[in-house]
């Protein structure tokens, strides 16, 4: 407990500094303003501000990509509370009866309920995500290739199982990730795979161009042809403060979207999404009032919120302590620490103490900035939506094309990302997934890697997946989640993600 | 009946084939000690086999007819001024394409007045190239002519 008091207190000699302090603030804002426009979500955010962290020390760039995610998490609220636009997915939930107060004038308290349960949620997650990421990453030691392996296996079929609708359609999506992460130079063996004369492929396709194009330039391709501006309303300050019977409705909802979000932060999928939808239906399974919601309950506001704002911090626990990431925003994370030479791992925090722990401090501070910056300035943030579309959309394309671009000063890159742009613009008319994409991307290597290493070990013997009890363990679990996932395909039932969507749906009329 | 997930299987099937058919250049060693065309291989039959599965639960799927496309024109647009972007950044250098691709959205696109066409193209030429190449030192591509 001492020793963990001293590293707190070196996180916040380094957290304190005044450069990371201001950069901290910087992706703080620049996070915000990622979150109140609609279809620039955090994961196109990091990857097309990455460039701009190049002439940054690592410490100083990472807590800047961090502060853009959470602040994207904080941003989605606003927009999705005053104009029923969710910023971002994660803030589709906050939608149905935050944009249901503002119509019975209660705005400025559903901001200010939103704002301190992500204060507070953020903040008690950091503590969570403190206390577990070290021991996992002293458990992790132990992990050899047949581990990663299993848990990479895990962590892909958790995703597919967690992105909601069909599984099937999830793996698909994997796979098809997985395949373009074959791209390039075989380490093992010097082969060049699928590289059709083109030497910018030696090193694969990247992640950021990929994940800029599904995300960033499909969502534009989806959005175009809006006329007008929709119509803006801004709450007074002296509004804000909710009734003592919000607070109070609000207290137990900011409690378990706490918990819930920090676990399935921790559990790969879209963490961030799927805890908002969870948090939405337990709470209104355990209301008094159910038939309160989608009338403006507060607790419907109180409990998404603080939920995907945990589940930012949770998603950085096997992050940080593994190296693997649990969904596509901790992907481009990890990507973005790898351009800056970290090697996220258990060994990450005996070896570069500083960072590790200098990032945990600037994200209490991170989030005290949030709610200090997100109240007060909510009126100036919402009149970035007054902006025209017509000349919106044009902007976010510049920013994708340098961003893309500067990463690896490739032409190439830019290819990549209107290719993946169209993928991904017709993958989400046909209603697939495009983040098991991202993900399998970048397992591909690491898979493939640990695998071929296992199968060195055994001498080609497939036993040793079974022979070693943690390995056991992950692929019994994944082989679990196959059968369940399939399960309803042949009985024609409905399991209980499909429930909860159902759940969630009539709200949303 | 024809729907958006059987369209999207086929499609996805069509692909692991064709995976599988370039894998044939490389080695593709044995169970015992994969070789480079190993994974790529297994992974375009796992892909293949969850196409089919897409294609044979697809029928109670939404039917492609029902699909909106209104925002076709626009999208194509976009599509086309990326790749030029693309074609032109290396080039004719950063600030030029961006310049051409604003215009080209602002005014053939959008249909915007001349005077707002030209303010935002050359604020987001020149602008960001300022705030990038200049004060964030990123390395943007400059053409024959010094754009």
């Amino acid at each position: 407990m001492v020793e963990m008091f001293q590293n707190l207190y070196l996180g916040f000699s380094v957290a304190l500094r005044p450069d990371v302090l201001l950069y901290a603030f910087a992706g703080c804002i620049i996070g915000t303003l990622v979150g109140v426009l609609p279809g620039v979500g955090p994961l196109a955010g990091i990857s097309l501000l990455l460039p701009a962290t190049f002439g940054l020390d690592a410490t100083t760039a990472v807590v800047m990509l961090a502060g853009i995610y959470y602040g994207a998490m904080y941003g989605g609220s606003t927009t999705s509370i005053l104009m029923r636009i969710p910023g971002e997915a994660a803030s589709v939930m906050t939608c149905i009866d935050g944009y249901a107060m503002t119509r019975k004038g209660r705005a400025g308290p559903a901001l200010a309920i939103a704002a301190v349960g992500s204060y507070l949620a953020g903040t008690v997650s950091v503590v969570a995500l403190m206390f577990l990421a070290p021991p996992l990453a002293a458990f992790a030691l132990r992990f050899g290739p047949p581990e990663y392996s299993a848990l990479l296996v895990l962590g892909l079929l958790v995703l597919a199982y967690m992105s909601g609708g069909s599984m099937i359609k999830g793996l698909a999506m994997a796979a098809l990730g997985l395949l373009l992460g074959m791209i390039g130079i075989d380490p093992m063996t010097g082969y060049s795979r699928f590289h059709y004369g083109l030497v910018e492929l030696g090193d694969g396709i990247g992640i950021v161009p990929v994940a800029v194009g599904l995300f960033g330039v499909s969502e534009i391709l989806l959005t175009a042809g809006q006329p007008t501006p929709p119509k803006v309303i801004k709450p007074k300050i002296r509004e804000l403060l909710p009734s003592r019977e919000e607070w109070r409705d609000s207290a137990w909802p900011i409690g378990r979207g706490t918990i819930l979000g920090f676990v399935i932060g921790i559990i790969p999928g879209s963490a961030h999404i799927i805890s908002s939808f969870v948090s939405y239906a337990i709470e209104r399974r355990l209301s008094k009032h159910p038939e309160r919601f989608g009338q403006g309950a507060v607790a419907g506001v109180a409990g998404p919120e603080s939920a995907n704002n945990s589940a930012t911090s949770g998603a950085f626990v096997p992050m940080l302590a593994l190296g693997v990431p649990s969904g596509p925003i901790p992907a481009v994370m990890l990507a973005a620490m790898m351009v800056h030479g970290i090697s996220p791992g258990p060994l990450l925090i005996s070896q570069q103490p500083d960072l590790f722990w200098g990032f945990i401090a600037s994200m209490y501070v991170g989030n005290l900035v949030l709610l200090i910056l997100n109240l007060p300035l909510v009126g100036i943030f919402v009149n970035l939506l007054r902006v025209p579309y017509p000349l919106l959309y044009p902007s976010i394309l510049v920013f994708c094309i340098l961003g893309v671009y500067a990463v690896n000063s490739s032409v190439i890159d830019v290819w990549i990302m209107a290719i993946t742009g169209l993928m991904g613009y017709v993958l989400r008319k046909l209603e697939f997934e495009t983040a098991p994409i991202v993900l399998g991307l970048v397992l591909a290597p690491m898979l493939e890697m640990s695998l071929r290493q296992s199968l060195a070990m055994s001498s080609g013997d497939y036993a040793i997946f079974v022979n070693r009890p943690i390995t056991a363990t992950m692929l019994s679990i994944a082989l679990v989640l196959l059968v369940l996932s399939l399960k309803p395909l042949f009985t024609g039932k409905v399991d209980w993600r499909g429930s909860l969507s159902q759940q969630a749906q009539p709200g949303e009329e | 009946m024809l729907t958006c997930d059987r369209i999207a299987g086929a499609f996805l099937a069509l692909f692991a084939l064709g995976v599988i058919i370039e894998s044939r250049a490389l080695p593709l060693g044995t169970l015992w000690e994969p070789g480079p065309a190993y994974m790529p291989v297994f992974l375009a039959l796992a892909l293949f086999l969850l196409a089919a599965l897409i294609m044979i639960f697809g029928g109670a799927g939404k039917p492609l007819g029902e699909l909106s496309w209104k925002e076709w024109p626009h999208a194509v647009a976009i599509l086309c001024a990326s790749l030029f972007a693309a074609l032109a950044l290396e080039r004719l250098g950063y600030r030029l394409t961006i310049l051409l691709t604003c215009l080209f959205l602002l005014k053939a696109v959008e249909r915007k007045s001349w005077t707002l066409t030209a303010i935002f193209a050359l604020a987001m030429a020149f602008g960001s190239f300022f705030l990038f190449y200049t004060i964030l030192r990123v390395p943007l591509p400059r053409g024959p002519m010094g754009f």
